[in-house]
């Protein structure tokens, strides 16, 4: 460890010792949010949102295509994330590395598994063409927490995708439906995350605090107050009591940001 | 790719209403990122830019090195989604040549020499694409780097003139770049008038090339107070603050 992480460490950890964060939050608070949707003209859909300084806009685009073989009565959907170097010092051009992966991989589990797209709906021809979803998370501005920036912009941007039926209606068989429409979709999970540093858990890192973390866990919860996808990251580790307060305050964030999320993409 | 159809009237009047010499709305933002040391967020008629420009730090790896100047490294990149159909992510032959001369253009720019062995990133996102993206893109790179504060001659700034049905138009729209004649990007150091990016394809006459050319450089000059007054809004904005 470099001297400069070692001195914020130290700042970092004798505030929490006095119940403080650097940006004066309490331990389970959230920064500021701001959700905008329909901000890419050419996106089928499409949300930037705001954590604080974090800022990332995703896009949907959507296509026809073949089903997988061993799904052949559901569309497709694709996850990708780009941590483009404008959005950090630290970022580098190339091909994306396992940071980007995993961020794509868990933004993918917590749509997939929640089945949040309907994706039954989304099918032209049984085992033939489908609709493809390709959901493109582009990082602008990195200051912590980019699981639940990117998870949330990428459930504001599918609520706010039309299918663009019109535009491919020369692929689409004699008596399918030709007119736009908008994403079949359902009541969405919410992902919280939060770091542990010693023995403290904090909600929602800054860029700060999450370079120092010893562990990082998320969770997304739906609207019945289960749970609906887990990932622990880095190399420390959790006691069960830690879990489970990291689960009350994902619930508790969860309902908030729910409630936020629900207002911007029923307008 | 010559067309029928019809781009502009008799009246000098093009498919979005404006006259030939009339630029899309542009709209320029200064210090818009955190993270970066100059930011700058534009929007030209439906294209939307987003450029964040750090350094001058450290060339790695070393033997890209200058050790008499800094290097400057422009990547231009489109977000998957800024186009109609889905492009795949990363680079493509397209983007990296827009880079090398959008990069070869602000080195012209900046002192260079007062940084030897560093490197200015220049990051160039394009979010939302409409015609005449590397203009754009050089436009808001210039504000961006005033932004952070790097020593410059000038602030670059670009635009393109063309061609459509026949007539020398500036700014090309989207169909105007699809079906017209030619497109005449160009970029300038507005104080000198000196040129430091000029591509062009379809097909002009000289004496149209020389109408092009000059439009260009006009419209060069308009776009150059808007990049100022957007400089200065955030000097004000500041100043406001501070005063409070």
């Amino acid at each position: 460890m470099t001297i400069v992480p070692i001195i914020k460490r130290d700042y970092i950890t004798n505030l929490a010792a006095q119940g403080k964060r650097i940006d004066g939050r309490n331990f389970d608070h959230y920064r500021k949010i701001e959700i905008e949707t329909k901000v890419v003209n050419k996106a089928e859909g499409s949300a930037r949102v705001k954590i604080g300084n974090t800022q990332v806009l995703v896009g949907i685009k959507m296509g026809l295509g073949e089903p997988f073989p061993d799904t052949p009565n559901m569309g497709v959907l694709s996850t990708a994330a780009e941590l483009v170097p404008l959005a950090s010092p630290d970022f580098e051009s190339g091909p994306p590395r396992e940071d980007a992966i995993e961020l794509a991989r868990v933004v993918d589990r917590g749509v997939r598994e929640s089945e949040v797209v309907d994706v039954q709906k989304l099918v032209v021809t049984p085992g033939e063409l489908v609709w493809l979803v390709f959901i493109d998370i582009h990082v602008l501005d990195y200051d912590g927490n980019l699981f639940d920036a990117a998870s949330l912009g990428a459930l504001a941007a599918l609520s706010t995708t039309i299918v663009p039926a019109k535009r491919f209606e020369d692929q689409l068989p004699e008596g399918h439906q030709k007119e736009d429409f908008p994403l079949p979709m359902s009541e969405p999970p919410i992902s919280c995350t939060a770091v542990k540093i010693n023995d403290f858990v904090l909600f929602d890192p800054c860029f700060d605090e999450e370079v120092i973390a010893d562990a990082r866990l998320t969770v997304a919860t739906d609207h019945n107050g289960d749970i609906r996808a887990m990932q622990k990251g880095l190399s420390g580790s959790f006691s069960k009591e830690e879990i489970q307060k990291v689960i009350k305050g994902a619930l508790d964030n969860g309902k908030e940001i729910r409630k936020k999320l629900k207002e911007v993409t029923s307008s | 790719m010559k067309s029928d159809i019809k781009l502009i009237t008799s009246e000098g009047k093009r498919l979005d209403g404006r006259g030939p010499e009339d630029i899309r709305k542009i709209k320029i933002e200064a210090g818009v990122l955190h993270r970066a040391d100059g930011s700058c967020y534009l929007e030209w008629g439906g294209n939307k830019v987003l450029v964040a420009v750090y350094g001058p730090r450290e060339a790695v790896p070393r033997h890209t090195q200058n050790p008499l100047r800094a290097i400057v490294q422009a990547r231009y990149n489109m977000a998957a989604f800024s186009v109609e159909d889905r492009k795949r992510p990363g680079p493509d032959r397209r983007s990296v040549e827009i880079s090398k001369v959008i990069s070869e253009a602000l080195e012209k720019v900046i002192l260079t020499e007062q940084f030897p062995r560093a490197t200015v990133n220049v990051n160039i996102e394009v979010l939302d694409a409409e015609a005449g993206t590397r203009c754009a893109g050089l436009t808001a790179a210039g504000v961006a780097l005033i932004d952070a504060g790097i020593p410059m001659r000038d602030i670059p700034v670009a635009i393109a003139a063309g061609k459509i049905n026949g007539q020398v138009v500036l700014d090309l729209g989207k169909e105007e770049d699809n079906f017209g004649d030619a497109d005449l990007p160009v970029a300038i150091s507005p104080r000198t008038g000196e040129i430091l990016l000029l591509q062009m394809d379809g097909h002009l006459t000289v004496d149209e090339f020389n109408q092009a050319f000059d439009l260009a450089v006009k419209g060069c000059h308009a776009v150059s107070e808007i990049q100022k007054k957007a400089v200065i809004h955030k000097y004000q904005t500041i100043a406001a603050e501070v005063q409070e």
